[in-house]
């Protein structure tokens, strides 16, 4: 299966520039593990150091957040579509 | 660096001083050229972190992916974010530096007991290991 995956704006630095990229991998989990292992400088800002995803770091699947789904292991049908999508959070202390 | 009016600077710092003692937040749209980011639109946001407004802020993934629909197919996109320390200095904490996204400017203004102080922006470094101020030039 591939998946066409829409990288946000502050990551795309990490990819040169490219908006979207194509990817293969049968679950949401494999398709962004291959896509943090082609652009390794990317890996940090979607996972912890125990490989979790961050949890302001929301996955879409055709507009649908995989937390309502399978979390990541969503299964991907080909054509599927998937969007990072940045929750901003932070704090004074 | 990224490029702001001074009436925008007014605004946050009026926004932020209306929140109090709350933290306020917001989003920055603006032009890019040559990687300089020139705010043209400050979105005041409402916090969500209903549970803790004093010390938190969050602004949801719902709220950015209908301004990113908006903005598809303009010159403009979001280039950053505000938000309010009340009584706690202009810096990132730590919760920040855990939250934060490369690349975005990270505008913090301080409130002391009701009145906004200092103004900084920021923005974290590409291994995550600090925010280092980024340039903010007043238009
Ligand atoms: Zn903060």
């Amino acid at each position: 299966m591939s998946a066409t995956i829409f990288i946000p704006t502050p990551l795309r630095p990490f990819t040169g520039d490219q908006e979207s990229l194509e990817l293969e991998g049968s679950t949401v989990g494999e398709v962004l593990r291959n896509l943090a292992e082609q652009y390794g400088d990317l890996k940090k800002h979607l996972f912890d150091e125990e490989g979790k995803l961050r949890n302001f770091v929301n996955i879409y699947v055709n507009d649908e957040d995989i937390r309502y789904l399978d979390r990541e292991e969503t299964a991907i049908q080909d054509k599927d579509t998937i969007s990072i999508v940045p929750s901003i959070a932070g704090g004074a202390l | 660096m990224i490029r702001l009016k001074s009436a925008d600077i007014e605004e946050i710092k009026q926004i932020a001083q209306k929140t109090y003692p709350h933290e306020c937040c917001g989003v920055m749209v603006g032009s890019i050229e040559n990687g300089v980011k020139t705010v043209t639109e400050l979105i005041p946001a409402e916090n969500q972190r209903t549970d803790s407004p004093a010390n938190r802020y969050l602004i949801t993934p719902d709220l950015l992916n209908e301004l990113e629909k908006k903005l598809k197919g303009t010159d403009r996109a979001i280039v950053g974010f505000f938000h309010s320390h009340p009584d706690v200095p202009a810096q990132p904490s730590t919760y920040d530096q855990d939250h934060a996204w490369p690349w975005y400017s990270y505008v913090i203004v301080s409130v002391n007991r009701g009145q906004a102080g200092e103004i900084h922006n920021w923005k974290l470094r590409d291994d995550r290991s600090a925010f280092d101020a980024e340039k903010m030039e007043l238009l």
